[in-house]
C-alpha cells in the first residue's frame, strides 16, 4: 500500500492473476474465482507454490500471506523478504495479508511467530525460494544451458552471454504448478540487498495523511450500525429486554438478542447509540468478586492446574544447607491492551453465506467461529483481515467480530458493530493475566546462588477461541457457548526436554529434564512450578503474555539475590549465565551505557533529594525466541513518589535482522509500554464489575510525558534463525525500572504498577 | 432531522442529520473520511481530532450543532499523499507512526498549538499533548517530527 491506492484499489490493480478475486470484497463477496487461479478456500494449499505466489500479467510479483499487520511492520518487512528472494524492487511485489478465500492458513499472527515463520525456511520465505529457481529453471530450459549458469535481477533470469528473459515472458498468468521445495535455497543475508536494510514502513504515507484504510473505515452497501449492551455485572444473566423502552427512536431496526447477548441495529450510528443507552434490560445480579485488595491472597487459596517445568529433586536438600535463603514474592495486576480504537468489525451475513471484515489476528480460526455461531458451513463464511487500532494481543477484534456476525444475521443486512470505550474495556478485550510469583533461592556463604524454586501462580479464562472454543472471548460466552474449562491437576514429573515458552523457569537455571538442558543458567538445583487459576475476568495475551510476568519477578528476585552478595548486578548475572547470546546482549548493554561496576544501593543518595539510580534486567525470551538485555536510568522523587526515567540503553540479539528500522520502532515503542504498564496500569474493580472503564482509570502514560532517551544496540547475527523482535524489549521493562528504583533509594517494589503511593511505601520499608 | 450545511475540506456538504450527532458520525459515516477515528468516544483520547477554525477539537465529544458555519479541517484536509502537509511530512520522515490510529490527534493537536505558538518551547508543546494518547508508545519519534516542524515554525 505504497502509493496512496486504497485497498481496493490496490487489489484492483494488483494484476491479472489476481484481479478475479481483488474485486470481489464488496462486489460478491463469496463468487468463485477468489484465489489465486480461481481457489476456493478449502483449496488454497500451504504445500503448493501458487498459494503463496503469483507473477502476473505487468511482471509485478504478488504474494499471499497468513501473518498480518497491526503496525507492528510485518507488511513492509514480508514485502521485502518476497523482494529479497524473487529479485525484484520492492515496489514490484504486491503483498496480500490474511484472507480465508485468498492467502494461506497460517493460524494467528501472534506470539512473535512471524518472522520465526516466515523468515526461516519455512513459510512465505520458502515458497519465495521455490518461486525464483523454478524461474530460473525455466530460462535453463528456453536457453538450453543449466540454472546454475543463470541469474536472477530485477526480474530477469540472466544468462553469461547477456541473453535474458523476464519473469513476466517465462509465467504471466500461468501456474506455477509446483509443491514448495524444502530444498529450495534461500538467498544468504551476504547476498541481501533489500532484506536486511532499513526500509520506512510502506503504510506511512497513508496513515500521515489520513487515508489509510481501518476497518473503521470499511463501507458496505446496505450497511447498517449496530452497538451492543452487555451485562451491568460479571456473571449476570439475562432476565429481561423491555423492547417498547425504544420503540420511539427514529431508524431503530432491531434489537437482537440471543441467549445473553443483547444488541441493537439501527440506520445511524447515532441512533444505535440512543437505542443500546435506552434500552431497559434486566439482568441477574451476577456471581460477586473477589476483592481486589486481597486477591493476590485469592489467588493462591483457589484450586489449580499444576505444571512441573523442571524439578531436579534436591532443592529442598540444598535450600536447607544454604547459608541464607532469600524470599520474596511479586505480583502482577491485569492489565488491558487498551487500543487506543474501539474494536470495530463488519459483517454481511445472507441466507447461505457471510463475509466479516475483521481486525482480527486470527482469520481461518475467526471463520470457524463466525461459521459456527451462524450455523453456517465453514467456507462458506469468509474473514477478511482489515487493520484496527494497535492490538498488543487478544483486545477486542475476535470478540467485536462475532459481535457483528450475530448482528446481521439478525437483521439480514450488513452491519458495522463498534464497541464502545466502556465495552471495549469492560466487555470487549481478554485482560493480560494476574499473577502472583514466589521466589526462593539458596546462597553459599561467598553469596552465590545454589538452588532456585519458583512458583507462579497465573490467572486465566478462555482466551484464543482457536477453531472450536467460541466460548472463549465475551461475545462466544454470551451467545451460550463455554470458555475452555480449568481442570485442576496436579503436577506430575517433567517429560521431555525444556518448553520456556512462557519463561516461567528463570534465565540463570540450567532447566535439565533427564540429561537435556535446554536452560540458560548455570544454577543446578531447580525446581519450577506452576499454578493455573480460574479467573473472575477473561484472559488471553497481552504483549509478552506470563513471559513479562515471570521475567518481572525473576530478574528482580536475581537483583535482589546480586545485593545480598554485595555484588554488580551484571557481573553477578554473568557469573550465573550459560547462554552465550544471552551473556553477549548482557555485555553489549553494559558496555554501551558505560556501566559502572559497583554493588546497588547508589551510596551518595542524601534523604529529600532526588535519587538516582540503575537497574538491568535480561531475557531470552520464550527461552530462544529473542535475547534482550536493557539497562534502565531513573530518577526517585522521594517526597511525591513519583518516577522518572531518564535513558534506556538496551541490546537485542533477534538473529538476522529483515528490517533494522521496523526493529528500532518496535523496541522503543515496546520499552515505552513497558513504562507504562509498570508505573501505572492496572484493572480495577468493585464488588461486581470492572471499573477501570475509561482512560481517567485506567492509567496509560500521556504523550505528554518526559520522554527518556532510548539507545539501541542492534546484534545482527547471519549464522542463526530468525527471532521474533517484538516483544522481547517489554519483556525486562519493569525489572530493569525495579531495580533501577531499588539502585537509587534501596527500596524494593514488588508490585506493579509502581504507582506513587507504592514507591513511597517501599521506601518507608527498605531494610 | 433536516439538512444542515458544512464546511468540510474546503467543500461544503449538506448533511440530513440529527443536530445533535457528533460531529465524527457526520465526518465518518455520512462523509467517509478517514482521518478522524473512534478512540472512545469521550473526549479522552484525541483520535477524533479535527481543527474547527485552526483550533484543535474533539470531534467525538461535539454535536454537529456547535460547528455552525466553522471551517474543519481532518488530517486528510492538511495535504495529500502526494503532498503531504510539512507537519505530515515530518511524521513520515522521522518514521512516527506504528498503527497509525491516533495520529489525527497527534499531529493536528501540534500543528494548531504551533501555528498559535510558533515560539513556543519543547516543556509547552508537551504540556499541550497531555491529552493525547499513543498506545503503540512512538512517544520518541512523534516528539521528534513536531519539533522538526516547530522548528520550521520558527523560521
Amino acid at each position: 500500500m505504497t502509493t496512496g491506492l486504497s485497498r481496493r484499489d490496490f487489489l484492483a490493480r494488483s494484476g491479472a492473476l489476481v484481479v478475479s478475486f481483488g474485486l470481489a470484497p464488496m462486489l460478491e463477496p463469496l463468487a468463485s474465482g477468489q484465489g489465486p487461479f480461481d481457489t476456493h478456500p478449502s483449496h488454497i494449499d500451504p504445500a503448493k507454490l501458487d498459494s503463496w505466489i503469483a507473477v502476473a500479467g505487468d511482471g509485478f510479483v504478488t504474494a499471499y500471506t497468513g501473518k498480518c499487520d497491526f503496525g507492528q511492520g510485518i507488511y513492509t518487512a514480508q514485502t521485502q523478504l518476497v523482494a529479497e528472494e524473487l529479485c525484484v524492487a520492492l515496489d514490484r511485489v504486491r503483498l496480500i495479508q490474511c484472507d480465508t478465500s485468498v492467502t494461506p492458513d497460517q493460524g494467528t499472527t501472534s506470539g512473535s511467530q512471524s518472522t520465526p515463520t516466515n523468515f526461516n525456511n519455512s513459510g512465505l520465505a520458502q515458497a519465495a525460494a521455490t518461486a525464483r529457481e523454478a524461474l530460473l529453471k525455466m530460462a535453463a530450459q528456453r536457453f538450453g544451458v543449466p540454472a546454475s549458469q543463470l541469474t536472477a535481477a530485477n526480474g530477469y533470469c540472466s544468462a553469461i552471454n547477456g541473453r535474458r528473459v523476464s519473469y513476466r515472458d517465462l509465467v504471466a498468468d500461468k501456474r506455477f504448478n509446483l509443491t514448495v521445495d524444502r530444498k529450495a535455497k534461500r538467498r544468504t543475508p551476504g547476498e541481501w540487498t533489500v532484506l536486511g536494510k532499513p526500509v520506512p514502513s510502506l503504510d506511512a504515507r497513508e496513515l500521515a495523511t489520513g487515508r489509510f484504510e481501518f476497518v473503521h473505515n470499511i463501507y458496505v452497501a446496505g450497511m447498517l450500525h449496530g452497538r451492543l449492551v452487555r451485562p451491568p455485572a460479571v456473571g449476570a444473566t439475562l432476565v429481561s429486554v423491555d423492547g417498547s423502552s425504544v420503540r420511539g427512536i427514529p431508524g431503530l431496526v432491531k434489537v437482537v438478542v440471543r441467549k445473553n447477548f443483547v444488541g441493537v441495529v439501527a440506520e445511524k450510528q447515532m441512533q444505535a447509540v440512543a437505542a443500546a443507552g435506552q434500552l431497559k434490560v434486566v439482568w441477574t445480579s451476577g456471581i460477586g468478586l473477589p476483592a481486589q485488595q486481597e486477591f493476590y491472597d485469592y489467588i493462591r487459596k483457589q484450586p489449580s492446574r499444576d505444571v512441573l517445568m523442571v524439578d531436579s529433586q534436591d532443592v529442598d536438600q540444598k535450600l536447607a544447607q544454604a547459608a541464607t535463603v532469600l524470599k520474596s514474592t511479586y505480583c502482577h495486576p491485569y492489565q488491558a491492551h487498551g487500543s487506543i480504537g474501539a474494536s470495530c468489525a463488519v459483517a454481511d451475513v445472507q441466507a447461505d453465506r457471510a463475509t466479516v471484515w475483521s481486525p482480527t489476528q486470527s482469520v481461518y480460526p475467526t471463520r470457524q467461529g463466525v461459521a459456527t455461531l451462524l450455523g453456517l458451513p465453514v467456507d462458506d463464511v469468509r474473514v477478511i483481515f482489515t487493520r484496527g487500532a494497535g492490538c498488543y494481543g487478544l483486545n477486542g477484534a475476535d470478540t467485536v467480530s462475532f459481535d457483528a456476525a450475530l448482528l446481521s444475521q439478525a437483521v439480514g443486512r450488513p452491519v458495522r458493530a463498534q464497541l464502545s470505550r466502556q465495552d471495549e474495556m469492560a466487555w470487549g478485550e481478554n485482560y493480560g493475566s494476574a499473577c502472583v510469583i514466589e521466589q526462593r533461592a539458596g546462597v553459599d556463604p561467598t553469596g552465590e546462588i545454589i538452588a532456585w524454586h519458583c512458583e507462579p501462580w497465573a490467572v486465566s479464562l478462555g482466551g484464543r477461541p482457536g477453531y472450536d472454543r467460541p466460548g472463549n472471548v465475551i461475545t462466544g460466552t454470551l451467545a451460550g457457548y463455554e470458555p475452555h474449562p480449568i481442570t485442576p491437576q496436579a503436577a506430575s514429573r517433567p517429560t521431555g526436554e525444556l518448553d520456556n515458552g512462557n519463561n516461567a523457569v528463570p534465565s540463570y537455571v540450567v532447566g535439565c529434564i533427564g540429561d537435556r538442558c535446554r536452560g540458560t543458567g548455570s544454577i543446578r538445583s531447580e525446581r519450577v512450578l506452576t499454578h493455573t487459576v480460574k479467573s473472575p475476568f477473561f484472559t488471553g495475551p497481552l504483549r509478552s503474555p506470563l513471559r513479562l510476568q515471570n521475567t518481572f519477578a525473576h530478574e528482580c528476585f536475581m537483583d535482589e539475590l546480586s545485593a545480598h552478595a554485595k555484588a554488580d548486578p551484571v557481573a553477578y548475572r554473568l557469573r550465573h549465565l550459560r547462554d552465550p547470546r544471552l551473556i553477549a546482549v548482557v555485555k553489549a548493554a553494559a558496555q554501551a551505557a558505560k556501566w559502572e561496576a559497583r554493588q546497588s544501593l547508589n551510596s551518595e543518595w542524601r534523604r529529600g533529594e532526588i535519587a538516582t539510580g540503575r537497574g538491568i534486567a535480561c531475557v531470552a525470551y520464550e527461552g530462544d525466541n529473542g535475547y534482550v538485555a536493557l539497562i534502565a536510568e531513573v530518577e526517585v522523587h522521594p517526597e511525591s513518589g513519583r518516577i522518572q526515567a531518564k535513558r534506556f540503553v538496551v541490546a537485542q540479539d533477534c538473529g538476522p535482522i529483515s528490517n533494522p528500522a521496523g526493529v528500532r520502532n518496535q523496541i522503543e515503542g515496546g520499552i515505552l509500554q513497558g513504562m507504562s504498564r509498570a508505573l501505572g496500569e492496572e484493572v480495577t474493580w468493585d464488588d461486581r464489575a470492572v471499573t477501570s472503564t475509561s482512560w481517567t482509570s485506567y492509567h496509560s502514560l500521556r504523550l505528554g510525558i518526559e520522554v527518556p532517551v532510548i539507545e539501541s544496540v542492534l546484534i545482527n547475527r547471519s549464522d542463526v534463525e530468525a527471532t521474533g523482535a517484538g516483544e522481547t524489549a517489554i519483556t525486562v521493562v519493569a525489572a530493569a525500572i525495579g531495580n533501577a528504583i531499588f539502585d537509587a533509594t534501596g527500596a524494593r517494589l514488588r508490585q506493579i504498577p509502581f504507582t506513587p503511593g507504592r514507591v513511597k511505601a517501599a521506601y518507608d520499608a527498605r531494610g | 432531522m433536516g439538512t444542515i450545511s458544512l464546511r468540510v475540506n474546503g467543500a461544503v456538504h449538506a448533511v440530513d442529520v440529527d443536530p445533535q450527532t457528533p460531529l465524527l458520525y457526520v465526518l465518518s459515516d455520512e462523509l467517509r473520511l478517514r482521518g478522524p477515528k473512534f478512540g472512545c468516544g469521550l473526549g479522552q483520547c484525541g483520535a477524533c481530532t479535527v481543527l474547527m477554525d485552526g483550533r484543535a477539537v474533539r470531534s467525538c465529544v461535539l454535536p454537529l450543532s456547535g460547528v455552525n458555519r466553522a471551517e474543519i479541517v481532518t488530517l486528510e484536509g492538511l495535504g495529500t499523499s502526494d503532498k503531504p502537509h510539512p507537519i505530515q511530512q515530518a511524521f513520515i520522515d522521522e518514521e512516527a507512526a506504528q498503527c497509525g490510529f491516533c495520529l489525527s490527534g497527534v499531529i493536528l493537536t501540534a500543528k494548531a498549538f504551533l501555528d498559535q505558538n510558533p515560539k513556543a518551547t519543547d516543556d509547552e508543546i508537551r504540556q499541550e499533548l497531555g491529552g493525547v494518547l499513543c498506545r503503540c508508545f512512538v512517544h520518541v519519534r512523534m516528539f521528534k517530527a513536531i519539533q522538526r516542524y516547530a522548528k520550521t515554525r520558527r523560521l
